[in-house]
């Protein structure tokens, strides 16, 4: 068993800083909110006895589980509280998992993206189930007057096996609830884990499947009234005047009227969007009239102005340029192109790249493009808020609370402890919803009409307003000596308006002679977190490539990985290589033998990719055949090493789901601008993926390797792109080099 | 404003609302059913499938004025206890991940068994076709027809 300290800081701290993997890492002690010590402010419920902040075990022996972080499909709100239960030890039948409202001083980092929820929640959780379950025992051996270290749990019980006295946790929660907290406390063994690794269904199946009210749409309160709001319809574009005559005269209409969101100057975090500051809102009585009126304003727009914002995020302070004009697609592909010709910035280099090319018998140099992607939630945006002089309830769908809080408490005028934010669950998130531009909409409308408010978008709204996927181009050069042994690689890669490059991931560390560099081109089109951000092209150019080059050099593709992966593991070149080699390889080893690799595959053509993101490991093989120019996937294979796996068939799910996501994003995703404007707005537009095209067989396998978890809702994402490629090729003898593939396979006659 | 009567679920309701507003936003807004979800407007998700009747429609497309004595299904109203073959295999799959297409999802499976009970992969990739889930839960929802189909 691990000795854990359970008390490190009580002072409550805030601490962020950026991680391998695009993630975050986010921790404040919740021990400062322990019922025990604040028992003068919180009283206890009659029937339960809340033993933390997570857990409340009821004298009947029932028990409620916080599930901390919000919940928007990758099944934390039953995943969490299986870890919680695990070092608790309870029977999984007797629980209720209620979701907690953003609750910074009881709860730790409740944001839920990175892929980060289970890995950076797996020790808080394991320490509170096993503190609650100590302070028990405690309880127990006072009341039989016998020594703590002769007690022992089973499924909700305490057992004194010399004495024979047994009681349920229920008997002695009212006890336990008083004792003061271990200084440490032992975890359990993961080898004698009952409840992580077997399957238990979501919490919230029944719920869903019966259509109860869950989301922040289907939010009603007395009183409230409903808002839309209307956003330039290009970017780059700014109101200039609002006739709302007709809006305000129409039926159920209450006001119309335009609100600034943030200030010019303000000081933004990294979740503070720059997309359309100034909107103009309708506020009506239910979403059917005030979506008329919305289309009857009269609105005049005007052309933005360059401007400067400041941007403190996880890489610092820094001064950003929104610049003028409407940009437009062939634009950006013009400015890519001339961007990759120049010098990027050096990112890493390692040993003699230029040197290398220079006496390269053969040069491989191939660019790849992927469009901007709008995230498509099925949810779109909305937000409830009522705000009063001196408290505000906001709810709605929201990855990362703590950042919009410290807006929200800015932008209303008051303090951040008078903002209760609860956190609906979400119909979608994967990026979108981290940022919290509708809760401070939602509030300024709400502060504004002196009512409760549902701040409801159109899906064309939603479409349309940024934070998208940003669009990238990547140059990948190989140099090969007269025998086709690899000399050196080059990589250089940009985007509007960020790079994509990951520059000491793989394959830095298997090359000796290494060059990555990177540009960006400033842009007014916003753009944020998308599945695995960076990561999510970066990984189709690399694969891609990788592919191509292990052909020029006659090799197998998936054992040229694996060579590239034994020297990174047996003789890493550079030292800051943020990889695990071997856990790399055996990925890739294990999505070999699972789709025999090695064995013909008659009607079908094959792609292999692998890639390492949010701290875990996966490889695929996508089987295809084209069939009337359309391909059809037959079955995908996938090999994970995210380390433990709580909750196995929920953890396929969220698989199966990145994979199919993978899949549509690389045929058929795209976002293209003329003039500012968006060319699609909604989903008879924009290509999504449906029944028919997914695949007809996903096969997950994880390694069992009892590691602490790591990411899982982003990982089986980023290499399906080029896994899709690189069979793709092989179904046409083409290589795809520009996402959506489809665009490019229809080009084929 | 108009005074129209509607059945749904099995219950009469009077609403006084715009005869052209939505049905969806009828069920939503002024019925309190907000099982039926708002995804597009156009036709295009399928978040928003009821019953008409027993067919599927998209309910955003509906004006109100247009349902007249027709009886609606809502997902609240699919089963009395949540127990309907499709709601069992949907659980037993455990097919949802975020679950805000799957009330759509789920009344547009519905429909389908109702007129084709053993439906083929191709005849299940047809008709599911127009509800989009971009969470990509789309082989288990498969999976969970053909497991209702057998219920």
């Amino acid at each position: 068993m691990t000795v854990v300290k359970t008390s490190i800081n009580r002072r409550k701290f805030l601490k962020v800083s950026s991680m391998a993997g695009g993630g975050l890492l986010l921790s404040f002690s919740w021990l400062a909110g322990w019922a025990q010590e604040q028992a003068e402010n919180l009283p206890l419920p009659k029937e339960w006895f809340e033993l933390n902040s997570y857990i409340k075990i009821g004298a009947d022996g029932s028990i409620t589980l916080m599930s901390p972080n919000p919940e928007f499909g990758s099944n934390v709100k039953t995943s969490m509280p299986m870890i919680l239960a695990e070092e608790l030890d309870i029977n999984w039948k007797d629980v209720t998992v209620e979701q907690a409202d953003f609750y910074p001083e009881r709860f730790e980092r409740q944001f839920t993206g990175g892929s980060q929820a289970i890995r950076q929640g797996w020790k808080h959780l394991r320490t509170a189930g096993a503190t609650a379950r100590r302070l028990l025992i405690n309880a127990a051996a006072k009341t039989w007057n016998v020594p703590e270290a002769e007690i022992t749990t089973e499924a909700g019980s305490l057992i004194h096996q010399s004495s024979g006295k047994k009681a349920g946790y229920g008997e002695m929660a009212s006890l336990a609830a008083t004792l003061p907290v271990p200084k440490e406390v032992l975890l359990k063994n993961t080898g004698n884990f009952k409840i992580i690794g077997s399957s238990i269904k979501n919490v919230e199946g029944k719920n869903i499947v019966t259509g109860k009210p869950l989301f922040g749409v289907d939010i009603r309160e007395e009183g409230m009234l409903v808002a839309m709001i209307t956003h330039p319809p290009a970017f780059g574009l700014k109101v200039k005047s609002v006739n709302d005559a007709a809006a305000k005269s129409m039926p159920g209409i209450k006001d119309v009227f335009t609100i600034k969101t943030l200030a010019d100057d303000y000081e933004r975090n990294g979740f503070d969007t720059t997309s359309f500051t100034e909107l103009v809102v309708v506020v009506g009585k239910t979403t059917w009239e005030v979506m008329n009126a919305k289309k009857a304003l009269k609105i005049e727009w005007e052309k933005i102005s360059d401007s400067n914002i400041v941007v403190a995020g996880w890489g610092g302070k820094q001064t950003v340029k929104i610049p003028a004009g409407l940009e437009s697609t062939t634009g950006h592909l013009a400015q890519m192109a001339e961007f990759s010709k120049k010098p990027g910035r050096i990112l890493r280099k390692d040993g003699d790249p230029e040197g290398a090319f220079s006496k390269a018998a053969k040069i491989l140099e191939r660019t790849y493009t992927a469009p901007f992607l709008a995230h498509n939630c099925m949810e779109p945006v909305n937000c409830y808020a009522h705000v009063t002089a001196d408290a505000a309830v906001i709810n709605g769908p929201i990855q990362a609370p703590e950042f919009i809080r410290n807006t929200l408490s800015a932008r209303l005028g008051m303090a951040k402890e008078k903002i209760h934010i609860k956190l609906a669950r979400m119909g979608g998130g994967f990026g979108q919803r981290a940022y919290g531009h509708h809760m401070v909409e939602a509030a300024i409308i709400s502060q504004k009409i002196q009512a409760p408010v549902k701040l409801m978008y159109t899906r064309e709204d939603d479409m349309t307003y940024g934070i998208y996927r940003p669009t990238y181009t990547a140059t990948y050069r190989a140099a090969l000596d007269a025998n086709n042994n690899l000399l050196a690689l080059h990589v250089k890669a940009g985007g509007i308006p960020e790079t994509p490059i990951h520059a000491d991931r793989f394959p830095a560390g298997a090359i000796d002679n290494y060059l990555a560099e990177g540009w960006q081109i400033e842009s007014n089109i916003t753009i944020g977190a998308f599945r695995a951000p960076r990561s999510n092209f970066i990984a189709s150019a690399e694969q891609s490539f990788l592919d191509e080059l292990a052909e020029t050099m006659g090799k197998d593709p998936l054992d040229f990985r694996l060579e590239l992966m034994e020297r990174a593991r047996t003789n890493p070149v550079g030292k800051n290589n943020d990889y695990d080699a071997e856990r790399y390889a055996g990925v890739l080893k294990l999505v070999k033998e699972k789709s025999k690799w090695n064995e013909a595959k008659p009607g079908v053509h094959r792609g292999v990719s692998a890639y390492f993101c949010h701290n875990s490991y996966v490889a695929e093989v996508v089987e295809l055949e084209i069939r009337n120019k359309k391909p059809i996937v037959h079955n995908v294979v996938a090999a994970v090493d995210c380390g433990i796996v709580i909750n196995p068939d929920a953890a396929i799910n969220m698989g199966e789901g990145g994979i199919v996501d993978g899949i549509g994003n690389a045929l058929y995703g795209e976002l293209t601008f003329k003039e500012g404007v968006p060319q699609k707005n909604n989903f008879n537009t924009y290509r999504m993926i449906r029944h028919g095209e997914a695949p007809k067989s996903i096969d997950i396998h994880f390694v069992d390797n009892k590691k602490d978890p790591t990411g899982l809702g982003e990982p089986l994402f980023p290499p399906v792109f080029a896994a899709v490629a690189n069979a793709l090729y092989k179904a046409t003898g083409k290589r795809f080099y520009t996402q959506p593939f489809m665009k490019e396979l229809e080009k084929l006659s | 404003m108009a005074i129209i009567n509607l059945n749904v679920n099995g219950k009469k309701h009077t609403v006084d609302v715009d005869p052209k507003t939505p049905i969806l936003w009828v069920l939503r807004d002024h019925l309190n059913l907000v099982g039926t979800k708002y995804g597009c407007g156009v036709a295009a998700c399928g978040a928003c499938t009821i019953h008409l009747d027993g067919s599927a429609i998209r309910s955003c497309q509906l004006p109100v004025s247009a349902v007249g004595s027709k009886q609606i299904t809502t997902i609240e109203g699919l089963s009395e206890n949540g127990d309907h073959p499709v709601q069992k295999a949907w659980l037993e799959h455990d097919v949802s991940q975020c679950g805000y297409c799957q009330a759509g999802q789920m009344m547009n499976a519905a429909a389908l068994l109702k007129r084709n009970p053993n439906p083929t992969d191709a005849d299940i990739d047809a008709a599911m076709n127009g509800n989009i889930c971009r969470c990509g839960t789309y082989l288990r929802i498969k999976a969970a027809i053909k497991t209702a189909a057998k219920l």
